[in-house]
């Protein structure tokens, strides 16, 4: 379970194929996953791995992506 | 002035696509220093913040004069990396690589003897002249690196590069800044030790005062004791002893691949012995080095 | 890592140096009886163990026929010499020795190159004999960038006045012992004592050879043909199951270092780095009058899980009672990484961070971060304005107060 760090990844961007394989590229640490080639999947057990590198804020449309810092009374990181 | 390295200085890092050396060459960028070039075999063409990859050294030396390299790849391909900078007449080589077999390390040493090229390293985090260049990784980010080191009369050499930072942090806490900070390397042979850069220290107007960090196992300590009684140097020496508790634990390697007791002249005792009878004063405490730096330059001054 | 006398003769004779005669390691007394038996006469035997002063300890034993040779066997193989249990025994031939001499090649880490030593004085202590008959005691240089020439080895003998047939024997001793130092990574490799026979012919009587870890994976070949396995750290002494299991966790990824984790007996255990800042720290904690549960060094960067797993290990390790979390001011290691490791591991150990963690120092890289998840779980901390002195008493006075 992570308990430092939480991805939101919108619905619509998670469902584009093109934008969830950018973003399985984009993250150093493993976060994003598409088993199978299908549908994007968050990888808990590598969440809290998270470097805040802020690569994945660069996928989709501002605010398609948001990190959350937990342990920062849920303070979010978009890309503006 | 600083030793080694100032804000003129043209780096090229060896490397350069690697995860480490990405983030070395942002912070070094971000410091002032002048990264003019990198060398990852493949990826020429590319660039790395700005900074535009070839696929060999001479790419660039051929164009361009290249003071100095940082040498940041996997093991198993460092000595080709050095001898190409050597090979290719770069003058300052900083090897940041961890793990390089003796043998390795002591033929890249000799090579750059035969062509009076320094090797700082290897397992090293480079070189840092306050406010005039950085040259790996040594400080981190550049803020960071700001708030640690500044710039001053005390130069400073450390067998641990975090220890480098921490010394260095400790001396401007004190008021007192630094002319130039140098991770040497935690190996058991490094290219420049203690008494092979006591030359360039005496020879920098800057430099007032010097600090070590040591530990056990080679004998560069009293070597570097044997140098500053030899050449009557006119630079006070302060010196901080980690790992004292080895002594008591011959045969087992702890901290870097140089830190060994195997014989007499290898423990912490020995060593503080042949210092302190030099004139080399041996802080108990890393927070007691400022002072002990006052003091002898009071009685120096 | 130390080899085995019978290892290191093993690696001898693959550039012909020679031994004396049989020279087979046995794991029973019936086999060193065998073997004995093939070699015909008196035989001596020899504990393989790592350390000095075997014979001082009963670890080496003559025998005149194979009978003895199995009971001084049985001796042997029962009896622990400096906390170690033997290999095994070395069972060889015993010949009338007329001179020993010394013969060693080792590293000069001050003039950066591998450096020969040869006395005509064998059999005892190099640095005494170097000490009290400096004239008996030749050093030579030589190059790791050329071939091993055999002029060297022989310029070297001679220095010590050997001449005539024994200097071209020696030499054609010396000459493939640096061929084995180069081609193998050795950082010693000696022979003492080398032996003249009553015959004129030389055989190496004793060795000693050390290969770093760093060229292990290079010559794995080899160390399979000795038998020599993974887990053999060949230390002063074997790794505990704990240090191997910090091995392992250190061992998952490659993603910074959380290791070279040392067991002690104490109650405090620590996640200290880096190199320095560890040997630095660990001091520190002993000067306070603490008692460290182990040693170890993160740094690199090391990823969060490596962190919790390494916490995880040294609060489940008994006796345990707080752990200390400490570095010196960081740049590449992240102090907000740390921190999320270090309290997963204790949150997954089932116990409260902010009562198992006696003190966090680590100042630098993403503090302010760092810093915020330490306050959110209760966690002590302190940055660059407290040394890393001061932070190790603060963690040993609240051991006291507990």
């Amino acid at each position: 379970m992570a308990i430092f760090i939480r991805i939101d990844v919108d619905g619509a961007l998670a469902a584009d194929a093109g934008a969830a394989r950018q973003l399985c590229e984009v993250c150093p640490v493993d976060i994003f996953s598409t088993p199978d080639g299908g549908a994007l999947e968050i990888v808990d057990d590598n969440v809290d791995e998270c470097t805040l590198c802020e690569l994945c804020l660069q996928v989709g449309k501002p605010g398609q992506v948001s990190i959350v810092k937990l342990y920062d009374d849920d303070a979010v990181l978009q890309r503006t | 002035m600083s030793i080694l390295i100032t804000r003129n200085t043209t780096v090229i890092i060896q490397g350069i696509t690697g995860r480490e050396a990405v983030t070395m060459t942002r912070e070094g960028l971000d410091y002032g220093t002048r990264i003019i070039g990198g060398v990852t075999p493949g990826r020429g063409g590319r660039e790395v913040h700005g900074v535009p990859v070839y696929d060999t050294v001479e790419a660039i030396s051929s164009k361009s004069r290249v003071d100095a390299s940082v040498v940041s790849v996997p093991p198993a391909f460092t000595r080709d990396a050095v001898f190409e900078a050597i090979e290719a007449g770069v003058k300052l080589i900083v090897v940041v690589t961890e793990n390089i077999p003796r043998g390795q390390v002591a033929q890249m040493v000799e090579l750059a003897d035969q062509r009076g090229a320094r090797i700082i390293g290897p397992n090293c985090l480079g070189v840092l002249s306050p406010g005039e260049a950085k040259v790996g990784g040594l400080g981190g980010r550049a803020e960071d690196a700001r708030k640690a080191f500044t710039k001053g009369v005390v130069g400073v050499m450390s067998r641990s590069g975090g220890m480098t930072t921490e010394i260095c942090n400790t001396l401007t806490a004190a008021g007192l800044g630094q002319s130039t900070a140098v991770s040497i390397g935690g190996d058991a042979i490094i290219g420049q030790a203690y008494a092979e850069l006591m030359p360039l220290f005496e020879a920098d107007p800057q430099t007032q005062a010097i600090a070590i960090y040591s530990e056990p196992g080679g004998r560069m300590e009293a070597d570097l004791a044997r140098w500053k009684v030899e050449n009557d140097s006119r630079l006070p020496v302060v010196a901080f002893m980690a790992g004292r508790f080895m002594d008591e634990m011959p045969g087992m390697r702890f901290g870097h691949a140089g830190t060994i007791v195997e014989g007499k002249a290898d423990t912490t005792v020995e060593k503080i012995e042949r210092l302190n009878e030099a004139g080399i004063a041996v802080a108990e405490r890393i927070e007691d080095i400022p002072a002990l730096i006052e003091q002898q330059l009071a009685t120096a001054g | 890592m130390r080899f085995y006398e019978y290892e290191s003769k093993q690696l001898f004779a693959k550039r012909g140096i020679p031994l004396p005669k049989g020279s087979q390691v046995a794991r029973t007394a019936h086999e060193a009886q065998r073997i004995a038996s093939d070699i015909g006469g008196a035989v001596v035997l020899k504990s393989q163990v790592l350390s000095g002063g075997r014979m001082k300890a009963g670890g080496v034993l003559f025998a005149d026929d194979e009978e003895e040779a199995e009971s001084a066997a049985r001796l042997i193989l029962d009896l622990e010499i400096n906390g170690q249990r033997p290999r095994g025994v070395l069972v060889e031939s015993r010949q009338p020795v007329a001179q020993e001499y010394y013969l060693g090649i080792t590293w000069d880490g001050i003039a950066k190159r591998p450096v020969m030593i040869f006395s005509d004085m064998g059999g005892i202590d190099i640095e005494e004999v170097a000490e009290k008959y400096p004239e008996h005691v030749a050093k030579r240089h030589f190059s790791n960038l050329l071939p091993f020439s055999d002029h060297k080895a022989k310029e070297l003998i001679a220095a010590v006045g050997v001449q005539g047939s024994d200097l071209n024997r020696l030499t054609r001793i010396a000459a493939p012992l640096a061929h084995l130092f180069q081609e193998y990574g050795l950082t010693l490799a000696e022979i003492n004592p080398i032996a003249r026979l009553e015959d004129g012919s030389f055989v190496a009587l004793d060795g000693h050879v050390d290969m770093e870890a760093e060229v292990r994976g290079e010559h794995r070949a080899l160390l399979e043909e000795l038998g020599i396995g993974e887990d053999e750290t060949r230390q002063a002494r074997p790794p505990t199951s704990f240090e191997l299991a910090g091995k392992r966790i250190n061992d998952v990824d490659h993603r910074g270092v959380a290791g070279n984790v040392t067991e002690f007996d104490g109650t405090l255990g620590l996640i200290i780095g880096a190199g320095g800042g560890s040997l630095t720290l660990f001091d520190a904690v002993r000067n306070h009058g603490g008692h460290p549960a182990n040693y170890c060094e993160i740094g690199g960067n090391p990823s969060v899980s490596k962190v919790c797993e390494l916490t995880k290990l040294i609060l489940a390790k008994p006796g345990v009672e707080k752990i200390a979390v400490m570095m010196n001011v960081v740049s590449n290691t992240r102090v907000d990484l740390v921190a999320r490791g270090v309290i997963k591991g204790v949150l997954e150990s089932g116990e409260d961070p902010g009562e198992r963690i006696a003190i966090f120092r680590i100042p630098g890289s993403w503090e302010t971060d760092g810093f915020k998840i330490l306050d959110k779980y209760g966690v002590e901390y302190c940055d660059r304005a407290v040394s890393m002195y001061e932070a190790a008493g603060r963690a040993v006075a609240k051991m006291q107060s507990a």
